[in-house]
């Protein structure tokens, strides 16, 4: 079976650092078209903006082809073929898939189905690395290190794969987490069993205010209404997990702000214009993480 | 009053496994288990019995069939406490304690409805976690979400 990624588990410390030192690489010369006879598949059965754009990005910055589609809707998919037949087929067309599926362990099986790698784009609520590489890349492109850093998450700790990801990969690296969160998006029991058994330090707290000082990084996410049972619940907490421009004035002059996108109302747009505004960038990142993990899956790097 | 003569209420068999200390309501999920719906040899069973351990427990008893230990392990996920004992000529001359497999294919079905394994045909695939109050958790291979074993739902095996 060829190496694929499809967790953030699948990559050793190692392997980590190996990608985020390849982006780099790509980031400072982005025109490298060393996969000039390769064809990548970008098969979306669930709608996405930025993943995919900078997915096929990625790609076509290599120098590689890409076919795909973005919606099942025009596919055989909706004549109810399997996952199976599809990815079989597939996997005879390309030289590597790319897949986001609404299903849970559907890019797991897909890897086990496939004859080429597969990346995985995005199961469900279950994983996305390749966002959680291009967090670690941001992170070590602001802070310098990867090392002992404090970081801030915040918003929907419960359901929310991208802090959970980031939280088990961040747990190669010594830091210290402060949680902020309402009490019905809590960190779950599991993770910070996990953080226990390493002996990582962690906080937590439901206002937002008290964790802006003291953080390296502030990783905030959308407090979405539809996890809420109590409708009144999402109304009291929504405002409190907007950051404005004002609030950040006791931050230290490395905080820098990240956002896995798209952002609601839980940053204005004032803090666009401070220094410590970078989810843009961040999401810049995310086409050389992605042609970094793309070139060492086809060993290329 | 002959306190020498055990009565059996699930009569002997000369060679095979006897399966005991199944809780009752278990018993025909064990069965499930281990194919034994399918199976041609001599079968007795009963269930309902008196048991100190359980209260009430149920007894398996199949001839002349003798179970590899990866299968008769599976039934752990549903009788932990259960007892086998291997006889030969009427006489146990073996017995052998279950254990939780660490890996299991099949069988149980995956708690989270948004798992793949519930929606296309895929053989659902688990590695256990024990806890520490002796139950234990089936962390699925594909959506990598945890199933308790109180809410296991056995699959049929075909």
């Amino acid at each position: 079976m060829p190496k694929s990624l499809i967790s953030i588990h699948d990559f050793t410390k190692e392997e980590i650092l190996h990608i985020l030192d390849v982006a780099k690489d790509f980031e400072a010369n982005k025109a490298q078209p060393i996969l000039r006879d390769k064809i990548v598949a970008t098969l979306f059965f669930e709608p996405s903006t930025r993943t995919r754009l900078s997915f096929e990005t990625a790609a076509n910055r290599l120098g590689a082809r890409v076919i795909g589609f973005s919606d099942v809707v025009n596919t055989s998919v909706s004549k109810g073929e399997t996952l199976k037949d599809t990815i079989k087929m597939v996997s005879n067309y390309v030289d590597i898939i790319v897949i986001r599926h609404p299903l849970e362990g559907s890019s797991r099986y897909a890897s086990e189905v496939a004859s080429v790698p597969v990346i995985n784009a995005g199961d469900g609520a279950n994983q996305h690395p390749s966002q959680t590489l291009l967090d670690l890349y941001t992170i070590r492109q602001t802070q310098g290190r990867l090392d002992n850093i404090d970081i801030n998450m915040v918003g929907d700790l419960k359901y929310g794969r991208t802090v959970h990801s980031l939280l088990q990969a961040l747990s190669h690296f010594s830091p210290k987490f402060t949680f902020t969160a309402p009490d019905e998006l809590k960190m779950p029991y599991e993770y910070k069993v996990f953080l226990d058994k390493k002996g990582i330090p962690y906080k937590e707290t439901a206002d937002l205010s008290e964790g802006i000082a003291d953080t390296d990084i502030l990783y905030m996410t959308r407090v979405q209404q539809e996890r809420f049972t109590d409708i009144m619940e999402y109304e009291k907490v929504k405002n409190c997990y907007s950051l404005t421009a004002g609030m950040l004035e006791n931050a230290r002059k490395n905080m820098k702000i990240l956002h896995p996108l798209p952002r609601i109302n839980e940053i204005a747009q004032d803090v666009d214009d401070t220094p410590h505004a970078y989810y843009f960038k961040q999401a810049e990142n995310g086409v050389y993480v992605r042609m970094a993990i793309i070139a060492y899956l086809l060993g290329y790097k | 009053m002959e306190n020498t003569r055990k009565e059996l209420k699930v009569s002997a068999i000369e060679n095979g496994t006897v399966l005991d200390h199944i809780p009752s309501n278990q018993l025909f999920k064990v069965i499930r288990i281990l194919n034994l719906d399918e199976c041609k040899n001599q079968i007795t069973f009963g269930t309902n019995l008196e048991s100190k351990l359980l209260g009430k427990k149920a007894i398996i008893k199949v001839a002349d069939r003798y179970f590899a230990d990866d299968e008769i392990n599976r039934i752990a996920l549903v009788a932990p406490q259960a007892k086998i004992n291997i006889i030969k000529n009427f006489e146990v001359v073996q017995k052998k304690i279950i254990s939780v497999p660490r890996e299991i294919e099949g069988i149980v079905k995956c708690g989270n409805p948004k798992c793949i394994t519930n929606h296309q045909p895929v053989k659902t695939r688990f590695t256990t976690v024990m806890s520490d109050n002796g139950k234990f958790l089936l962390h699925c291979h594909y959506c990598e979400k945890d199933t308790m074993s109180d809410n296991m739902t056995i699959l049929s095996n075909k």
